[in-house]
């Protein structure tokens, strides 16, 4: 086998500002309280501060997302005046004060002017005890709002099934702005009116399901603040789980068991997959089964799919379809390339299909009694499951979708002891899965299982060498080839909407030479996902995608078509990949959407007509 | 060529636009052809000549009789009069405020008498949309010395040596600005000019686009061969319409001249500019603010550094001035910078346009020497204050800036001379505040314009100004407690330390000025809920003086809630608790009898 790694597009998995990037060498040394510091010459005041070991609190600055030095919260002294640290560039001989009574005074100034406009509905916020204007306000020692006055009076917006926005309680850092255009290149939130009624919204105050956003939650985890949360699903799971008459049916994705041990404050990465089985049976779930296994199962259908297009000249490059934000994005930005998209239904949505088919058939239950949620990483998730061509068992395959943060309020409220409990196992048959089946929840994952399942099936050799370094990682594309007999597979990998679309253009420039393509809308892949744990940051993904690999290392069963539970369900059920029942119940279609809201905007179109800049 | 032996000069700027001067103009224009005389006078529709609230005006070459305030009818009888039989209509002349005398010439008159016109030097004197008349007073005479004789280098050391300064806000050293620009890296350089003037009541650079837009097109491509941009912005607001009208016509004269576009005057340099126009944000005014708006986003501003020559339009380096600025230009490459140096004060060298507005004789344009005292911009210039009523305070840089009081009258204005005193030169603008101006209204009517103009990005500006708001309303309504004072003064330090840009950084400063100079009214409406001026509605009582009453029974008729009572040709007596103070009673009074405290 030959792996060729081809000179990747060097793409920042963000606009990071690594110093490398910034292509300077040369340093300069400053003064900050008292101590010199030297630092190169393309950092901020803020960078040289950290490599001081001296803290500046901030709030709107957000590494690798967004430098506006809008917040006014990390102003220091230079030469007399204060200054943004965050995007002030150091000079030589610089003399910095960060802590003076004019510095101190107009911190606790802005926060308490931002207090002054916020609800200050803490012990009630989403956001409680998790909240950074909470934290700054206590580590700044405010005691009283001095300024009291009017407050913004916004309608909520509780139309997306995914994302829930409360611009009241925004504090207008812009993160989220930054992360939606900048990085996920989607463009939804915007700063509209001005003065005290600025407000981020969508575009003429639309409602956020009535647009292109793809509900992918990388706003969510940015605010700093309870302005944007996920649509919170746990009363609905309490209601099912109490009711006798139902059979509750949960599956966890493969990203969840790295990351739900943030949340008991378990390090980024640590492998929780048999507590938290352990936990989903003390809530009282009926059944405790994984999404690995359909990760597993989409693996054959797809690489199926792929060998077949590749055989009978049918639209390449393939596209993978399991991350539902991908999906809405794609079909919002690019309609008329739907048919490079696999037609395979993503993982949660395959076992959705499966628990009320399968499950119960061979468990001998009425399938209008079993309710299934699913664990995701993910908010778009909810949105997936609520898509009216997710209802090929005759039901809602996917009942209800909760993201790893409201799961871990669950356990909470449950009073469960979650770091102290035992392991316990997952149940069969759709328990039973595959390292491959795991490495899903990293970006590139989805691709190296694909492989691994590809290479044996074509070349009817076994891989010696499972690991398919080269699509792992955070470079925002990356590219690889595998020979298979003689044909060289060209694949493409990108994580984050942004890469995304530079792929897509390629592929509209008819300048992408791939075969296959997997795409995931968040960086970093879902463990990088809009329902994780927050913070969600370069470094804490960096190591969840460890906990991943490692955990893939760990299983007994690293390839898909190994996965002896796969091979019964196609034995008893399917019959074959890409057969008749796969079809009906694991393969779907897209909806080609509009890029802008299909609601008139008489305004928008005067505007338009009036051409005039703002 | 035909010869005439008088030219009329037209103001058609926007004040006399809308006082109806095109209608003057027909009329006068057809006299002349009905009386025979329109191959022996001219007429000129020249840009705004300044004297906006006279408008429509006249000036009547070559003997300089200024006519004001005219209708159709009242141009057919100067025709006849003046023109025909060599009579000044003397009703239509000028009367001097303070002397009640009657000023024949414009150049007689103290607010045309002591003007000195480098920027408007051609406003109100040649027409506007006839480029010839441009250069018939040495247009583009500048820009053909700097391509033909002059390196750049050379350029910028004379707009250094000028000692020029910026003319829209902080009065930055413009020379040093093209040096940075000039010397800054890259290839691709823009040239921008500042046209959204925003300041309620300025509007010099408006002026200088209607009246003289060919100015501009030059000094801007004069930039652009210093600094090494073949591409200029005019970026002006969209409630300027004629001045984009008359832009627009002069750049496509300018392009058909060959005097913009490719290989100008044959040279090498080449340059064209192109017209931006602003959506009316006040903030847009703001350089980094105004490139973010040129670059097609929102208008915001952004953290400096970067600045402008280094980084501005599109990331590109950037030459930003205003219009005034780049106005001066010309008049220094032709008379050269020791010229320039001969005029103003030490620190502050050549002219200043104002516009002066608010309780004054003469509002309108003026351009004066810097130096020039607040006394003779106030007293002489503007023929002093209406009604006989005294001087009280002059606000100076608009919404950003502060007051000078009686005690400033005999300052030098100039950059200096205003920061000393707690103000600023900003545009230009000068509102003159008579005995009857409540200062914490009028600081509490800047606030309000400047939270209304907050652009939302930096919490300082976005919420500080507004909190400011409230607390200034509330005193003005008589709700004022005991250490709103020091809370004003809190918010105002931090807003001006801690906003990203100009704008919060000045907001607060109508406020502080006031505070210093007039802080017993701030503490006369909190303490004894009076306000001295006589002006916040809210605290003042209506009173029946029953020595001055007879009872006629008129206000009980007016008044639109009933607190009025009294018998017949007896005094009445006003309820104060129902009484809404709308003032109705105290305008319909015949005797006067009833007065607000």
């Amino acid at each position: 086998m030959v792996l060729v790694k081809k000179n990747a597009h060097l793409m920042p998995l963000v606009g990071t500002r690594t110093n490398e990037q910034k292509g300077a060498k040369e340093m300069v040394t400053l003064t900050i309280d008292g101590q010199k510091v030297t630092v190169p010459a393309n950092s901020t005041v803020l960078e040289a501060a950290e490599a001081a070991g001296i803290h500046i609190p901030t709030l709107c600055y957000l590494k690798d997302v967004s430098q506006t030095g809008s917040c006014r919260v990390c102003v220091v002294e230079i030469g007399g005046r204060l200054q943004a640290s965050c995007v002030f560039p150091v000079s030589e001989g610089m003399e910095v004060k960060t802590n003076t009574p004019l510095v101190r005074e107009s911190r606790r100034t802005t926060v308490e002017l931002m207090l002054s406009n916020h609800p200050q509905d803490c012990l009630t916020c989403l956001r409680n005890q998790n909240c950074e204007l909470q934290k700054l306000s206590h580590e700044l020692n405010i005691r009283e709002v001095r300024f009291e006055g009017a407050r913004s009076s916004f309608p909520l917006d509780t139309s997306s099934p995914a994302i829930a926005r409360d611009p009241n309680k925004c504090i207008l850092c812009r993160r989220c702005i930054s992360v939606c255009s900048e990085i996920q290149g989607v463009n939804i939130l915007a700063a509209r009116e001005r003065g005290f009624e600025t407000v981020v919204s969508p575009a003429w105050q639309e409602q956020l399901a009535n647009t292109a956003c793809t509900n992918c939650g990388q706003c969510v985890l940015v605010c700093p603040v309870g302005a944007l949360v996920e649509k919170d699903d746990t009363e609905k799971v309490w209601k099912a789980l109490a009711d006798p008459d139902t059979h509750v049916v949960v599956q966890t994705a493969p990203a969840v068991r790295v990351t739900l041990g943030e949340e008991f404050g378990l390090e980024p990465g640590t492998i929780v997959t048999g507590k938290m089985v352990t936990a989903l049976r003390r809530l009282g779930f009926d059944a405790v089964f994984d999404t690995d296994f359909t990760a597993d199962l989409t693996i054959i259908e797809e690489a199926n799919e792929l060998l077949q297009r590749l055989e009978n000249g049918g639209k390449l490059p393939m596209i993978t379809s399991c991350s539902p934000g991908w999906i809405k994005f794609i079909e919002h930005q690019f309609p008329a390339y739907l048919d490079h998209l696999s037609t395979c239904k993503s993982p949660q949505q395959m076992f959705g299909a499966l628990a009320k088919t399968y499950y119960p058939e061979k468990a001998g239950l009425d399938p209008g009694k079993i309710v299934t949620v699913s664990i995701m990483p993910c908010t778009a998730k909810k949105f997936e499951a609520e898509r009216p061509e997710m209802q090929s068992s005759g039901y809602q395959d996917v009942d209800i979708v909760l993201t790893v943060r409201e799961f871990a309020r669950m356990i909470k409220e449950a009073g469960i002891d979650f770091i102290n409990l035992a392991d316990g196992e997952y149940d069969a048959p759709m328990g039973i899965s595959t390292g491959a089946g795991v490495i899903f929840g990293a970006t590139g994952g989805v691709m190296e299982a694909a492989l691994r399942t590809a290479y044996e099936v074509v070349t009817e050799e076994s891989l010696d060498k499972l690991d398919f370094t080269e699509v792992r990682g955070l470079e925002g594309i990356k590219e690889a080839s595998v020979n298979l007999n003689g044909t060289v597979l060209k694949v493409a990998v990108a994580h984050g909407l942004g890469n995304a679309r530079k792929l897509m253009e390629l592929i509209q420039q008819g300048k992408a030479e791939y075969h296959f393509i997997e795409i995931m809308a968040c960086p970093g892949g879902c463990i990088g996902g809009g329902g994780q744990p927050i913070p969600t940051n370069t470094d804490i993904r960096r190591q969840r995608m460890a906990g991943i690999y490692a955990a893939d290392k760990d299983m007994p069963l690293r390839k898909s078509h190994e996965n002896p539970a796969i091979k019964v369900l196609y034995d008893e059920f399917l019959r074959e990949p890409l057969g008749e029942k796969s079809h009906e119940l694991l393969h779907t279609h897209y909806v080609p959407r509009l890029k802008y809201s299909e609601v008139e905007h008489p305004e928008a179109k005067e505007e338009t007509k009036r051409g005039t800049a703002s | 060529m035909a010869e005439y032996r008088t030219h009329v000069l037209v103001c058609a700027g926007a004040g006399c636009v809308s006082s109806n001067c095109k209608a003057v103009e027909a009329a006068l224009q057809d006299e002349l052809e009905q009386v025979g005389l329109a191959e022996e006078v001219k007429v000129v529709e020249t840009g705004c000549i300044g004297t906006c609230d006279l408008g429509p005006v006249m000036v009547v070459y070559p003997e300089g009789v200024f006519y004001q305030k005219l209708t159709p009818d009242d141009a057919r009888e100067i025709v006849n009069e003046h023109f025909l039989k060599g009579r000044i209509v003397r009703r239509l002349l000028y009367k001097a405020p303070q002397s009640e005398e009657l000023v024949e010439r414009a150049e007689d008159m103290d607010f045309f008498r002591r003007q000195y016109r480098i920027a408007l030097r051609n406003t109100g004197v040649i027409n506007p949309e006839v480029i010839e008349e441009y250069i018939a007073r040495d247009g583009y005479a500048a820009l053909g010395k700097v391509l033909s004789e002059m390196s750049q280098e050379q350029v910028i050391d004379e707009i250094k040596k000028s000692c020029l300064r910026g003319r829209g806000g902080a009065g930055f050293p413009t020379g040093l600005k093209w040096e940075f620009t000039y010397k800054a890296p890259g290839e691709e350089k823009y040239v921008v000019c500042n046209a959204d003037e925003g300041d309620p009541g300025a509007f010099m650079d408006r002026s200088i686009l209607e009246g003289d837009p060919h100015t501009l097109i030059e000094a801007m491509a004069i930039a652009g061969y210093a600094v090494g941009a073949r591409q200029g912005f005019v970026y002006v607001r969209a409630e300027y319409p004629l001045a984009v009208e008359r832009l627009s016509m002069a750049l496509e004269q300018a392009r058909s001249y060959g005097l913009l576009g490719e290989n100008i005057f044959g040279t090498d340099f080449s340059f064209d500019i192109g017209i931006r126009v602003g959506a009316g944000a006040f903030v847009c005014g703001e350089e980094t603010a105004l490139l973010t708006s040129i670059e097609g986003k929102r208008g915001e501003p952004r953290p400096r550094p970067p600045f402008p020559a280094v980084k501005g339009v599109f990331g590109k380096p950037t030459l930003l001035s205003n219009v005034e600025t780049y106005a001066n230009i010309c008049p220094i490459i032709l008379h050269g910078a020791d010229w320039f140096l001969g005029i103003g004060t030490e620190k502050s060298k050549g002219t200043k346009v104002f516009a002066i507005a608010g309780d004054i004789n003469n509002t309108g344009l003026v351009e004066v020497p810097m130096g020039t005292t607040l006394r003779e911009i106030v007293f002489e210039i503007g023929g002093g204050i209406p009604h006989g009523k005294r001087f009280k305070a002059a606000q100076t840089g608009g919404p950003s800036g502060g007051c000078l009081t009686t005690e400033h009258l005999d300052i030098h204005v100039d950059y200096e001379s205003l920061k000393q005193v707690g103000s600023m030169m900003g545009s230009g603008g000068l509102i003159v505040m008579d005995e009857d101006t409540c200062m914490v209204d009028i600081a509490r009517f800047f606030l309000d314009f400047t939270r209304d103009e907050s652009c939302g990005k930096c919490t300082p500006c976005r919420i500080g100004t507004t909190r400011m708001l409230e607390i200034l309303t509330r005193i003005t309504e008589g709700k004022g407690e005991e250490g709103d004072i020091e809370k004003l003064e809190a918010l105002a330090h931090a807003i001006k330390a801690g906003s990203l840009c100009g704008l919060g950084q000045s907001a607060p400063n109508p406020v502080l000025s006031t505070l210093h100079y007039f802080r017993d009214e701030y503490e006369a409406h909190i303490r004894e809920k009076r306000c001295p001026a006589g002006h916040c509605i809210a605290l003042l009582k209506f009173v029946v003086d029953p020595e001055l009453c007879r009872g006629c029974g008129l206000c009980t008729k007016v008044c639109p809630v009933g607190a009025i009572s009294g018998k017949r040709r007896e005094p009445h007596q006003i309820d104060t608790d129902l009484c809404t103070k709308c003032g109705a009673c105290q305008e319909k009074c015949p005797f006067d009898a009833i007065s607000r405290h």
